[in-house]
């Protein structure tokens, strides 16, 4: 599949789009939100395999602490019913806090650890929390051959 | 570029979302197309509160006690708050996907099936997940192009995904979701708790008032007493039967869809693997659990872009600076492959500024980002329309999405899949197997109209 990517590829610019890695769901554990640690085999050139699963479990974990069932939504819940939920127009709840926090740290990881090997994750909300959408850039230089750019990619990125 | 930034229109996503919703108040407000049912309920709610208010509440706040008006005043705000918070919210809507997401699913599938022959139906779009020891199938949306997530239905009437869908409730006109379940089902609850209040209120008013003066002069000296019984009568049945229903449903932890398709009925040893076997759990889950985040960015800035000239224009007119980013980029990009460099240093930071810009523009929801791409009412992949994500707005991952949809579709063409594309009514008689849920919403429409 990344080769078909790469063949169809036109090269004007440097540091271009080559391709998008979706992370799907993992429903296991029913409709909580969870991403799926499975390492994508378009990634093996680029990143660690172990970087890429502290960064989604890290995720994970984030996205089940905003939508932990216990003392605390309990009193945000029945506070806000006793407002007849007025209170959310003026409160923060605690899942939009967490969301901040995600988005904050998904920018440092790409800041960090993802730019810098040419990746960028999309934070989820912005894809209707269904995928973690990774973009996969490519240089101009490496991908200037004509022959599918996973093999120049590989040979490219030296590893 | 910022010259060509100020002549564009400025839009917010809502317009250009697609679906078959009408937003108001610049998208603060999402509901349904139809809202003639909805100004009805709310006319029927206030117009019966106000006849209470002018006529028995006076009455009765003298000869009984002022607590009686207030506590009504308190239920009918509660009441209309509920209604209203059902109504203008996003009940859980999923966006479409994106032209890439869509592509990427659509090769998942192709290699999952292998090659079709000609002629033959392709299998059903079907994804297994085991959720708590169950198999569960996710069925894959023609409209939205994505496999639903577990609980997840589509509405035909608001032609949206939507997650945990419970029905499309034409007296609220807007779906009910996981969103805004809560505030559905407190609506119904304290809608009954108000119908009997007034109901006895009023009997307690006229038995008073007849005691005095007569039964028959009683209702000539207040006419509003007896509207309100007649509604009053009629609305308790439905209202205080579905409150009845939905307790039930949370106490199971079912959706009204799930219980109307038998999803969890019990044949075929299929238990209910959201439940958690626990009456209060359940109910603490579905009414204490957390204020989901709508994923809809309605109130997002989207650049409108006339067709493909501006987004030429935009490449070539973006800033000088852009392209020395990018040319930085790539510099560094090379430096690190021929070297094997470490990640520290000057050309480090290079590639990050040029990332970093669109790292700061995908953080948070973006103004420059242009999403939600197919126009509102085309359902088939329209490779001249959209750009997904490229922030520099190059044509270069347009012409690659391009070929790649064309690709795509020629192989679809082939297998006669162009049927199975287009509007949720197609997906009824693309895929037979399947128990739609269209059909079942429609059903239970009816049956919500016949309360």
């Amino acid at each position: 599949m990344a080769t078909e990517f790469h063949n169809l590829q036109e090269l004007h610019h440097s540091a271009s789009l080559a391709t998008k890695v979706f992370i799907q769901r993992d429903y296991s554990e029913g409709t909580i939100c969870k991403f799926q640690t499975k390492f994508p085999a378009e990634l093996d050139s680029r990143i660690e395999r172990a970087l890429f699963e502290i960064t989604v479990k890290t995720l994970n974990d984030y996205y089940a602490e905003a939508e932990k069932i216990g003392g605390q939504s309990y009193l945000e819940g029945c506070l806000a019913c006793a407002t007849a939920y007025v209170i959310f127009l003026c409160m923060e709840t605690r899942y939009e806090k967490v969301l901040k926090k995600i988005s904050k740290y998904i920018q440092d990881q790409n800041e960090k650890i993802y730019a810098p090997r040419g990746l960028l994750i999309t934070d989820p909300i912005e894809r209707g929390m269904r995928v973690i959408e990774i973009s996969v850039f490519e240089d101009r230089g490496s991908s200037a051959s004509s022959s599918g750019s996973s093999s120049t990619s590989s040979s490219s990125s030296g590893r | 570029m910022s010259a060509v930034m100020v002549s564009r229109k400025v839009t917010r996503k809502w317009e250009k979302l697609p679906g078959k919703n009408t937003f108001c108040c610049d998208g603060r407000v999402m509901m349904a197309r139809q809202k003639g049912v909805f100004y009805l309920t709310l006319f029927l709610i206030i117009g019966t509160c106000a006849l209470f208010f002018a006529f028995e509440c006076p009455y009765l706040a003298v000869h009984l006690s002022p607590a009686v008006p207030m506590f009504a005043a308190v239920l009918f705000l509660f009441v209309v708050a509920m209604l209203l918070r059902t109504s203008f919210s996003d009940p859980g809507v999923l966006p479409r996907a994106l032209p890439e997401e869509a592509t990427f699913i659509e090769m998942e599938i192709e290699a999952a099936n292998g090659s079709v022959p000609a002629g033959q139906r392709p299998p059903p779009r079907i994804r297994n997940v085991q959720i708590n020891s169950q198999i569960v199938k996710l069925k894959y949306c023609y409209t939205c192009k994505i496999f639903r997530p577990p609980r997840a239905s589509h509405c035909s009437i608001c032609d949206n995904c939507v997650e945990r869908f419970d029905h499309h409730c034409p007296w609220v006109g807007n779906c009910v979701g996981k969103r805004n379940y809560r505030y559905f089902y407190l609506f119904t609850l304290s809608l009954s708790l108000l119908t009997i209040y007034i109901f006895a209120f009023d009997i307690v008013h006229v038995v008073m008032r007849s005691v005095d003066s007569g039964f028959v002069s009683t209702l000539k000296e207040s006419p509003g007493t007896v509207v309100e019984v007649v509604i009053c009568f009629f609305t308790l049945w439905s209202v205080v039967g579905l409150t009845g229903f939905h307790t039930y449903l949370i106490s199971l932890n079912q959706t009204t869809n799930e219980d109307i398709k038998g999803s969890w009925s019990g044949k075929n040893r299929l238990q209910n693997p959201y439940s958690h076997k626990n009456i209060m759990r359940n109910c603490c889950e579905v009414l204490c659990g957390p204020a989901y985040p709508s994923v809809l960015d309605r109130r997002g800035l989207l650049l409108e872009k006339p067709g493909t000239l501006a987004i030429q224009l935009a490449s070539k007119t973006s800033g000088l600076e852009l392209q020395i980013a990018k040319a930085k980029a790539a510099a560094f990009l090379r430096k690190q492959s021929c070297d094997d460099a470490e990640y520290s240093g000057p050309s480090s930071t290079w590639s990050s500024a040029s990332l970093k810009e669109r790292v700061s523009t995908v953080k948070g929801r973006s103004p420059i980002a242009k999403e939600n791409g197919p126009t509102p009412k085309s359902k088939s992949i329209n490779p001249t329309e959209t750009i997904s994500n490229s922030k520099e707005q190059d044509p270069t991952p347009k012409e690659k999405a391009s070929a790649l949809k064309e690709r795509v579709s020629c192989s679809k063409e082939k297998r006669q899949s162009s049927k199975e594309q287009g509007p949720p009514p197609k997906e009824k008689a693309s895929a037979p197997p399947l128990a739609s849920p269209d059909d079942l919403t429609d059903t239970f429409l009816e049956k919500e109209r016949v309360h």
